[in-house]
């Protein structure tokens, strides 16, 4: 399958020519098949923000090319604008870019921009609205009324309206309680499912990427460094922990009963997994 | 991007210049522009000029930097020297319909001109070479004599290192709302005027409300921590004058001798 969004050798420097000049990006390649679900993990400061940012041409690469459907989003104007809606792109806080005297209004903003019609636009306010979760009552408040999560929600329904074939989310569970990170975690989901979209997730939560993600990509110091499904790149604990970053706990819990002398497979990284190998029963934990 | 917008902005390094004590930099940057005013001719300029060349070097900044500053001041520059050109009296040089070139209106409109830009020069390298910080410090404490007449100068001087605190924060953030709304395909960059003022609502109104939330939690935070008006604050990093100090305001009382002589024999 040919990726429906990928970069080659894409290098980002900020501040170019001053005395705060930074090498961000460094030669990336990065590629997301249709229909992928893709977490991109790496310590804060590895230029996660910085590469999504260039997947929806928000940013210019310095060198390299990013490619949407094998073309070069920079080649012409007019598709570089036409981007901006396919590949939808969530922020680190979102919610801080509402600004509509209600939040129907607001999430209707980018389908308004494609220049769709009104009723078409309505249509499409409304099934953001249900993926993510919100309710006819709230769609008529102010968003400023909204609670915290509430904002998020109706931020995060403001780019699903547009229909994006890649939505791309930076922490969109960052601050929010458990119960309401997982909650929103099905909404993308659903998304992802029902529209067949590639989702790549920005996230500094080992749990959340292991449960949502086929694949793991690992950036540091603006580099791919891994790259590969959830099992091959937890096995590398001492690679990830060098990087600062972590194993989901219940993968530590496992190779902690390892060290401990148990046979148990190294490669569990989510407690429902944990669960079925546990309950499977033949490596005797109760009469230890 | 607003980030490359470089004017007022501190480039930190450690350099003699940078480590002068802020007010003798004040002082002496007070003292540059009113030379600037009383210059007469080459020699006094040339004087006004070796000494900014001089203390641009010692700073290591370089004169690409120091004359980004001249970019949004170029049409100022233009109709200020255009007019001097065009309405000093004297003798005439070319003459067509009514108008007319005078010799003097030529040499006005060359100084004019170089004041202007010796003016932002010096300016700029003061504020290249002394973090916001050290400057409020320095003007509170240049500025405390008018204590005793009842005018509140640590509170002002408060006031303007919050304010110049935040201005790259606000910048960032306007950064971020930008890209958000164009994430959203927001669109400045066409349009009539009314449509582009339009466009700025989606950027305006999340700035306001972040701007205003920055403020409140910002008074709450000082509330905790109980901050009152300055009553018997000490300072964690204390203005000392230091011998480099003393050699820059040597240098500063040569420039100003030097700079009234000339000027007396109108050189
Ligand atoms: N606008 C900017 N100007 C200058 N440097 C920047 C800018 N944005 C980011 N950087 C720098 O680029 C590097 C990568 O930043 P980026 O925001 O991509 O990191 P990140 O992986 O998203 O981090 P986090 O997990 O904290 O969000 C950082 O060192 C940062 O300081
Ligand atoms: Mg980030």
């Amino acid at each position: 399958m040919s990726p429906i969004i990928e970069t080659q050798k894409l290098t980002h420097i900020y501040s170019k020519g001053t005395p705060f000049e930074h090498l961000a990006l460094d030669g990336v390649d990065f590629s997301v098949d249709p229909g992928e679900f893709v977490a991109v993990i790496g310590q804060t400061g590895s230029g996660k923000s910085t590469l999504i940012q260039h997947l929806n041409g928000l940013l210019q690469p310095d060198s390299g090319k990013v490619l949407f459907n094998g073309q070069d989003i920079w080649s012409s104007k007019a598709f570089n604008n036409s981007i901006r809606f396919k590949v939808g792109l969530v922020f680190q806080y979102p919610e801080y870019q509402l600004f509509e005297e209600t939040v129907f209004k607001d999430i209707s903003f980018g389908p308004r921009n494609m220049g769709l019609s009104p009723s078409e636009i309505e249509e499409r306010v409304y099934e953001a609205a249900g993926f993510v979760g919100l309710t006819e009552d709230q769609l008529a408040k102010s968003p400023f009324d909204l609670s915290g999560g509430g904002k998020r929600r109706a931020a995060i329904a403001g780019v699903i309206a547009m229909r994006p074939e890649v939505l791309i989310l930076d922490e969109p569970t960052a601050g929010l309680d458990p119960m309401g990170s997982r909650n929103l975690m099905e909404n993308i989901r659903a998304y992802h499912r029902e529209n067949n979209a590639a989702v790549i997730l920005v996230t500094h939560n080992m749990e959340e990427a292991a449960r949502q993600a086929n694949r793991l990509t690992v950036l540091s110091g603006g580099k791919i460094v891994m790259d590969g499904t959830p099992e091959k790149v937890f096995d590398n604990m001492e690679a990830l922990e060098k990087m600062r970053l972590d194993t989901p706990e219940i993968t530590q819990v496992f190779s902690c009963l390892r060290r401990m002398g148990f046979d148990v497979p190294q490669s569990v990284y989510t407690v429902e997994q944990a669960k079925s190998v546990l309950l499977d029963g033949k490596w005797g934990l109760g009469n230890a | 991007m607003l980030k490359d917008i470089t004017l007022g902005q501190y480039f930190p390094g450690d350099t003699a210049i940078h480590r002068l004590d802020p007010r003798v930099k004040i002082v002496l940057t007070v003292e540059y522009i009113v030379l600037l005013f009383l210059a007469k001719w080459f020699f006094s300029y040339g004087l006004i000029l070796l000494f900014l060349v001089c203390s641009a070097i010692t700073a290591h900044i370089g004169a690409k930097t120091l004359m980004s500053g001249f970019k949004p001041l170029i049409i100022i520059i233009i109709v200020t020297a255009v007019l001097n050109i065009l309405y000093t009296p004297g003798e005439p040089l070319v003459s067509f319909w009514k108008i007319s070139i005078t010799k003097e209106g030529i040499s006005t409109a060359f100084f004019m001109v170089l004041r202007i830009l010796l003016l932002v020069c010096g300016t700029f390298l003061l504020t290249y070479t002394t973090s916001p910080i050290r400057l409020t410090d320095g003007m509170e404490s240049l500025l405390k004599p008018l204590k005793k007449i009842k005018v509140p100068v640590h509170e002002l001087a408060m006031m303007m290192s919050i304010a110049l605190r935040f201005i790259p924060t606000l910048i960032e953030e306007t950064d971020k709302i930008i890209s958000a709304q164009k994430a959203r395909g927001a669109d400045f960059t066409s349009g009539n005027i009314i449509r582009r003022a339009k466009a700025l609502v989606p950027i305006l109104v999340p700035l306001f409300v972040s701007a205003f939330r920055r403020a409140d939690e910002l008074a709450t935070a000082m509330e905790c921590r109980c901050y009152n008006n300055g009553e018997n604050r000490t300072k964690l990093n204390v203005l000392v004058v230091k011998r480099a100090d003393y050699a820059a305001i040597a240098v500063g009382v040569v420039l100003l001798a030097g700079t009234l002589i000339f000027r007396h024999y109108g050189l």
